[in-house]
């Protein structure tokens, strides 16, 4: 469906032969094809035209060198910028603690809980911390059973309070549970909620204000399309998220929810989700993730999963 | 209602005194659909229509903009087969009458199904449930507590048994029961896995063997939040298993769900029912005239 962008700019760029330098002129219509591209791959409209018009300028007066076609130059140029914008500081995960506190929040279907026994099982065999499980979502049909049938996959413990209706209370209890029982990292999964869900808001506001936790986690489902910024914005305002978790990226969409987020509340992506099976976590890599928002293949991925 | 006006607004004062659509009404008509995810081809078709009828038309107001391009974008959701919406109360062209559900994971699939139970239910309808979704962590269990919540019984097995085997069960336990609306849970499964659209299409063959012209209704349920891709679930799932009606979810966020403007107008697969919410009551029959209204409203 998607035409390789390279080859767009190539064809776009065939006024260009001849000519020495990149021009405001001379560059509209490629500068258009890449805002295509990026709206067709979810990316914001807005960020698509401020992200564009950046490029623009970094691109005009570049001298078209004969080795390398115009469309070659800003193909490379567009890849740098967004690996550039999408990298940034250096993702660290911090879950240094007596217990460490990690807070799960995002939307409803997003990948939460699944991604919250990923994080589990990855701190445990990969990090040989201790970690509690915690069924903080007191509201979705077997929300607790989900996470307790996780946990016993992965062979963690996960607190469960089943007549509890105060999932602030839950993660609390949780925490004192943990330093009883010698758990050094605590994973609280919360219920999903719309960001324009006042009272929910509000809840996993107190739930962060009850724990204090060390970092808190966004996860987003990597297919979102042009409401990621407005999500992306309501969960930061009311957490002060440390880090993004994208998940479903074993689909095919090209995410550009990823950069509209990054974006719109520059905090780093940490983790990405490529799989139901509880072993399918990784981190994040700009690079890769700026090629599969231009459609350019993820070729480093297929070879490494080869 | 009010929400709306925000866009109309604009749009009126960009076409005060003229005669012709200019770059700005144009523009701030693509930013609208673009932004509610209604997609870059179909925004320019739309668009496309639009020039053309204001060139041979020569529109006077913004009310006569505001109404042509409600009707272009409606046009676009007549051009699949009449929507037959919904009255649950209405007879059923077959019995028992077979809803399959499918889509990627964590659309809504089924909570959309304890909500169509619901409804069905009220209207009377002897509803039973399937849960073929045998493999998600406590999948069965969140459809049983559904059963329960509306009071309609379930037919299901072990996590980890064949979901066709379930699916063949629910048919066969549906004729012997006389139920006269029939709901099947299937795993989530995003589209770009082979031997997973496989099982869907297994699935669909096995409850045929049961009931020959089944299942009657292939209901694709997609999130209102996800972006360009669902074009492409569309796409597969229509593959694997002939979707015959779309189910959106998780409207009463703040997504507008426009992508599914594309989906309608390029695969003619009607959109059935709405999801406002996580309660039972939170669904709606689809209404065009209202949805399309909604992708102009700048919040809810
Ligand atoms: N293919 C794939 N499926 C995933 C991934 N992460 C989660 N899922 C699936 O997505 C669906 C929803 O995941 P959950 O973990 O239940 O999502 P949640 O955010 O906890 O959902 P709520 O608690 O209802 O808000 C389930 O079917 C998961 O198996 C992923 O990275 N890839
Ligand atoms: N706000 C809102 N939430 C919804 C709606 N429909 C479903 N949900 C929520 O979305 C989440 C996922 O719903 P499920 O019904 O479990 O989705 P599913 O497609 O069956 O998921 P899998 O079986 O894991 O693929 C749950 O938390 C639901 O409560 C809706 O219309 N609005
Ligand atoms: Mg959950
Ligand atoms: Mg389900």
């Amino acid at each position: 469906m998607f035409q390789n962008l390279s080859e767009k700019l190539e064809s776009a760029f065939k006024g260009l032969k001849g000519q020495s330098r990149i021009t405001e002129l001379n560059i509209a219509s490629t500068v258009k094809e890449i805002r295509r591209a990026l709206i067709d791959a979810d990316v914001n409209y807005k960020i698509a035209k401020e992200f564009t018009d950046k490029i623009k300028d970094k691109a005009v007066g570049e001298k078209v060198i004969n080795a390398i076609s115009p469309g070659q130059l800003m193909t490379k140029i567009v890849k740098d910028e967004l690996t550039d914008l999408m990298g940034g500081q250096e993702a660290v995960f911090n879950a240094k603690g007596n217990p460490a506190v990690i807070l799960i929040a995002g939307l409803q279907g997003s990948g939460k809980t699944t991604f919250s026994g990923k994080l589990a099982n990855f701190l445990k065999s990969k990090k040989g911390l201790s970690p509690l499980l915690v069924a903080a979502d007191i509201y979705r049909p077997a929300a607790m059973e989900q996470l307790r049938v996780l946990g016993e996959q992965i062979g963690v413990d996960v607190h469960i309070e089943p007549d509890n209706k105060d999932a602030v209370s839950i993660a609390q209890n949780a925490v004192k549970e943990a330093r009883s029982k010698n758990k050094n990292v605590v994973i609280i999964d919360t219920a999903g909620r719309l960001a324009i869900d006042e009272q929910m808001m509000t809840e996993v506001a107190n739930v962060r204000a009850a724990v204090n936790p060390q970092e808190i986690l966004f996860v987003v489902d990597s297919m979102t399309g042009q409401d990621a910024v407005n999500t992306a914005k309501a969960f930061n305002d009311r957490l002060d998220f440390t880090g993004v978790v994208l998940t479903k990226l074993d689909g095919d969409t090209r995410g550009g929810a990823a950069l509209s987020i990054k974006y719109t509340v520059n905090k780093p992506i940490k983790f990405v989700s490529s799989g139901e099976k509880m072993d399918t976590l990784d981190v994040f890599y700009p690079e890769r993730m700026a090629q599969r928002i231009l459609g350019m293949g993820d070729i480093t991925t297929l070879v490494e999963r080869a | 209602q009010k929400t709306k006006e925000g866009f109309f607004a604009k749009i009126t004062k960009a076409i005060a005194g003229k005669s012709t659509v200019d770059e700005e009404v144009l523009d701030n008509l693509e930013e609208a659909l673009v932004g509610a995810d209604v997609g870059i081809e179909t925004t320019v078709e739309i668009i496309n229509r639009i020039e053309k009828r204001v060139a041979k038309d020569k529109y006077l107001s913004s009310a006569e903009l505001n109404k042509m391009l409600q009707e272009e974008m409606e046009q676009l959701l007549v051009n699949a087969p009449e929507s037959n919406s919904y009255a649950f109360t209405s007879d059923l062209p077959a019995k028992p009458y077979i809803i399959l559900v499918v889509g990627v994971n964590g659309v809504g699939k089924t909570t959309t199904i304890g909500k169509l139970a619901y409804n069905f239910k009220k209207a009377g309808k002897n509803v039973l449930l399937g849960a073929a979704d045998t493999f998600r962590a406590a999948a069965v269990d969140q459809l049983t507590i559904w059963s329960e919540r509306v009071g309609v019984p379930i037919v299901k097995q072990d996590m980890g048994s064949d979901p066709a085997a379930v699916a063949f069960d629910t048919a066969q336990s549906a004729v012997a029961k006389q139920s006269d609306v029939v709901l099947i849970d299937t795993a989530g499964r995003l589209h770009n896995k082979a031997h997973l659209m496989d099982e869907l299409s297994k699935i669909k063959r096995v409850i045929q063997k049961v009931i020959p012209d089944a299942p009657h209704e292939v209901l694709l349920v997609l999130d209102g939040s996800t972006g360009q891709n669902a074009l492409e679930q569309a796409k597969h799932f229509t593959a694997a298993t002939d979707v015959t009606a779309l189910a959106i979810t998780k409207l009463d966020g703040t997504a507008k769900g426009g992508v599914v403007l594309a989906i309608a107008n390029q695969f003619k697969i009607p959109v059935k029912f709405i999801g406002v919410g996580e309660k039972m009551e939170d669904l709606l029959v689809f209404d065009k005239h209202e949805f399309v209204d909604s992708l102009f409203s700048l919040e809810k």
